[in-house]
C-alpha cells in the first residue's frame, strides 16, 4: 500500500488535441494518502471515470506520471500496480458459482487454496451471500451481481486501492445504505486507500474522510465535507454540495461591500477591484426573511416543507434565492426581504472564490 | 403460464400454414409415399412395406457412404470452429480495418456453390490450376483426380476456405456484444488472456456458436454441389458422400423406392444429430 501522486496529470481521447474543451481531464496534481477514504464528486461525463481508469492502469494518461509511493507507475499494467476496482455495471463470470467468482482474483494470484476459501468466506459474510455461494451466477439479480462485484473488489487484502465507480447505482435503496456502511466498516478494518466515485452527494459525504470535487475535467476542490460546506472555491462546488445548493446573484463588490438590486450587503472582508463577472455566493441556511428596508427585495414563489425545516424557493432580482426556515420558525405573511448572514458570504469571480486575504498576490 | 388462449389466432397463421403444407410437407409425404411402394414403370405401383428401409439399413454401399458424411462433417466442424473463433479474436474491433475484414470475410459466402467448386476444380488442376502446378513444381505429388486423399484435402480445404467465414463471422458479432467493462474487470482481477477467453468470451459466444455449429454440421451432413463439381464423388467412391449417392441412386438409377426410404432415413439421421448439438449446447443454460 502507497500513496497514489498524480503528477500533472492530462488526458484526451483524441489523438491531436488542440482546444481546451478536447481535453478529458485538464493538468491536475493531486495526491491520495494512504489509507485514505475519499469520494471523488462529480456531474456525469466530468472526468470521474476517465480518471479512476487512470489510477487502476485502464488507462495511458496523454501527459502527466502517476505515482505509487515515489514509484513511476505510468507505464505499468493493471496488475503490476495490484489495484482493484469495481464498475457501475455488474460484471459477473456467468459459468462460475458465486463462490468462484469470489475466488477468481485470488486464484488468479495464485493464493493457496486454504487462504482463499477463508477469504472467500469472510467475504461472502459480509456481502450477505453466505447461502448463495454454491449458486451459478448467470440469473442472480442485478443487485445480487452487483454484490458479487463488489465483493471481488474487497477480496484481495494485498491492493494498493480499491476504486468504486459508482458502484452501487443499481442497488435498491435499502441495501444501498448498507452496503455503504459495510464498505466505511471495511475502510476501518483493512485500511485501504479507497476512491469512491459518484455524483450524489449524500453517497460522498456520509462515505468519505475527503471529498474531491471535479467539474468539466478538472478538480475544482478537495477538502472535508465541511470545508466544502463553509468555504466552496468554485460556483458549482457550492452549488453541488448542499440541498439546495448555494444561492449565486451577481453583485458588483466596492471594498467591503456588495452592490446588488439596489441594495447593499456589508461583507467581513474587503476586497479590491476585480475584473470578470462577479457573484455574491450564500448558502440558503444563511439567509433569513425580513420586512422592511434591511436585506435584499425578495419574492417568495413557492414554499416547500421537507420535514425538519422549510424551503422557500423565491428570488432576488433575476437570480433563483432559496432560503432554508427551521420548522419552529414563523414565516412572516408578507416577507419581502431577505437577509444575508455576511460571516458565510463568499465572493466569487468568473466563478472562482476569491479569498480576500490573498486577493493582494492574486491581482 | 396463465396465458390467455384465444383460437382465432389459428387462423391468422393459417395462410403460413398452407404454404408450408404446399411447399415442404407434401413433397415430404411423397418421398414416404415411395418408399414404401415398388414401380415397374407405367405409372403402376405395389406395396413394398418397410422392404426398402431395410434393405437401405443393410446396404454396405450407403453405410460407407454415411460413414464418409460423418468423417467429413467431424472434420469440417473441428477445423472450422475453431479457426472461425480464432479469426473473430484477432479481427479489428472496429475502424476502417474492421470493415475491411467484414467485406473481405463475406466474400466466398457471396459465391454460388457451383462456382466455388469451379474455383477450385480449376484452382488444383496440376495442369493448369495454380494451387496443382505449383505443388507439383515444388515436388509435391498432388493430384485430386486420381488419389483419394489428395480429393479428400481439396474438399476439405474448399470448405474451410468457403464457410470458415460464417463461423468468423458469427462469432464476431458475439464478441462484439460484450460489453467493456467485462475486459477491464478481467484485468482488474489479474485474469490471463486464457482465462478471459475461457471465462468471457467463450460463455458470451455460447449462443452464436450453437447456431455456428448447427448451420455448419448440416451444411456439411448435405453438402452436394461442391464436391460434385470438383470431383463427381471421385476418385472411385472416395469423395461419394451422402447426397451425391442419393442422387445417383435415384436419378442416375432411378431406383424411386430405396431412394425415398434413403431420403428419409438421411433426413431423420440430421435432424437426430442437429437435436443432439442442441440439447448438449444449451443444457449449461438450463442447469441455472
Amino acid at each position: 500500500m502507497a500513496r497514489i501522486t498524480l503528477e500533472n496529470l492530462s488526458h484526451s481521447y483524441l489523438p491531436a488535441p488542440s482546444k481546451d474543451e478536447d481535453w478529458a481531464l485538464k493538468p491536475m496534481t493531486l495526491t491520495w494518502e494512504d489509507g485514505g477514504a475519499y469520494a471523488l464528486l462529480g456531474s456525469s461525463g466530468c472526468g470521474k471515470s476517465t480518471l479512476l481508469n487512470i489510477i487502476s492502469g485502464l488507462l495511458l494518461p496523454s501527459k502527466g506520471r502517476v505515482l505509487f509511493g515515489d514509484r513511476d507507475m505510468t507505464g505499468l499494467s493493471t496488475m503490476e500496480r495490484n489495484i482493484a476496482q469495481v464498475f457501475q455495471f455488474p460484471v459477473v463470470y456467468d459459468t462460475m458459482s458465486v463462490r468462484e467468482n469470489l475466488a477468481f482474483p485470488l486464484k488468479n494470484r495464485g493464493l493457496p487454496a486454504d487462504r482463499i476459501a477463508a477469504r472467500v468466506a469472510e467475504i461472502a459474510e459480509m456481502i450477505g451471500m453466505r447461502d448463495a455461494l454454491d449458486r451459478r451466477a448467470r440469473g442472480l439479480t442485478a443487485d445480487a451481481k452487483q454484490k458479487i462485484s463488489l465483493g471481488r473488489g474487497m477480496v484481495r487484502q494485498d491492493v494498493n486501492a480499491i476504486l468504486f465507480d459508482e458502484p452501487l447505482t443499481v442497488i435498491d435503496p435499502h441495501m444501498k445504505w448498507e452496503l455503504r456502511t459495510q464498505l466505511k466498516e471495511l475502510h476501518r478494518r483493512f485500511g485501504h486507500t479507497m476512491i469512491y466515485v459518484t455524483h450524489d452527494q449524500t453517497e460522498a459525504l456520509t462515505f468519505a474522510d475527503q471529498v474531491v470535487v471535479m467539474y468539466d475535467g478538472r478538480v475544482v476542490q478537495a477538502g472535508t465535507p465541511q470545508a466544502l460546506f463553509d468555504a466552496p472555491e468554485h460556483t458549482f462546488v457550492g452549488y453541488f454540495i448542499g440541498s439546495p445548493g448555494m444561492n449565486l446573484m451577481d453583485a458588483r463588490i466596492e471594498g467591503a461591500i456588495a452592490h446588488i438590486e439596489g441594495a447593499q450587503v456589508p461583507l467581513p472582508y474587503g476586497y479590491g477591484a476585480m475584473r470578470g463577472r462577479t457573484q455574491l455566493g450564500i448558502r440558503p441556511e444563511f439567509l433569513s426573511l425580513g420586512t422592511g428596508q434591511e436585506g435584499l427585495p425578495y419574492t417568495i414563489r413557492r414554499i416547500e416543507d421537507v420535514g425538519h425545516h422549510r424551503i422557500i424557493r423565491g428570488r432576488v432580482g433575476q437570480a433563483d434565492v432559496n432560503v432554508i426556515v427551521p420548522e419552529d420558525q414563523p414565516i412572516p405573511a408578507d416577507a419581502n426581504r431577505v437577509i444575508p448572514d455576511p460571516a458565510h458570504a463568499h465572493v466569487y469571480l468568473d466563478d472562482w472564490r476569491v479569498n480576500p486575504a490573498r486577493q493582494e498576490r492574486a491581482a | 403460464m396463465d396465458k390467455p388462449v384465444n383460437n382465432r389466432a389459428w387462423l391468422l397463421v393459417l395462410p403460413v400454414l398452407l404454404l408450408v403444407a404446399f411447399s415442404a410437407i407434401l413433397p415430404l409425404m411423397t418421398v414416404v409415399n415411395y418408399s414404401v411402394q415398388d414401380t415397374f414403370g407405367g405409372n403402376q405401383f405395389f406395396w413394398a412395406g418397410l422392404d426398402w428401409f431395410e434393405e437401405v439399413i443393410h446396404s454396405d454401399r450407403i453405410r460407407a457412404a454415411l460413414g464418409r458424411q460423418i468423417l467429413f462433417s467431424a472434420i469440417i466442424l473441428a477445423i472450422e470452429i475453431p479457426l472461425g473463433i480464432f479469426v473473430a479474436l484477432n479481427m479489428p474491433k472496429k475502424g476502417i480495418w474492421a470493415s475491411f475484414c467484414l467485406v473481405l470475410m463475406a466474400l466466398p459466402l457471396l459465391i454460388p456453390w457451383n462456382v466455388v467448386g469451379t474455383i477450385w476444380q480449376v484452382f488444383g488442376r496440376v495442369d493448369i490450376g495454380l494451387l496443382g502446378f505449383t505443388l507439383r513444381k515444388l515436388g509435391i505429388s498432388y493430384n485430386y483426380v486420381n488419389d483419394a486423399i489428395d480429393a479428400w484435402i481439396t474438399v476439405v480445404v474448399m470448405d474451410v476456405w468457403h464457410w470458415t467465414s460464417l463461423v468468423a463471422l458469427l462469432c464476431y458479432a458475439g464478441l462484439q456484444s460484450i460489453p467493456d467493462a467485462y475486459y477491464q474487470a478481467a484485468r482488474i482481477d489479474q485474469a490471463s488472456r486464457w482465462k478471459v477467453f475461457r471465462y468471457i468470451e467463450l460463455p458470451k459466444m455460447q449462443g452464436v456458436l450453437l447456431i455456428a455449429v448447427l448451420l455448419r454440421f448440416m451444411d456439411s451432413f448435405m453438402i452436394y454441389t461442391e464436391p460434385f463439381v470438383v470431383t463427381g464423388g471421385g476418385p472411385g467412391n472416395a469423395t461419394t458422400f451422402l447426397s451425391i449417392d442419393l442422387v445417383k441412386m435415384a436419378v442416375g438409377q432411378f431406383d424411386l423406392g430405396p431412394a425415398a426410404a434413403f431420403s428419409l432415413i438421411y433426413f431423420l439421421v440430421i435432424l437426430l444429430i442437429s437435436f443432439v448439438f442442441y440439447t448438449v449446447m444449451t443444457r449449461e443454460k438450463e442447469d441455472s
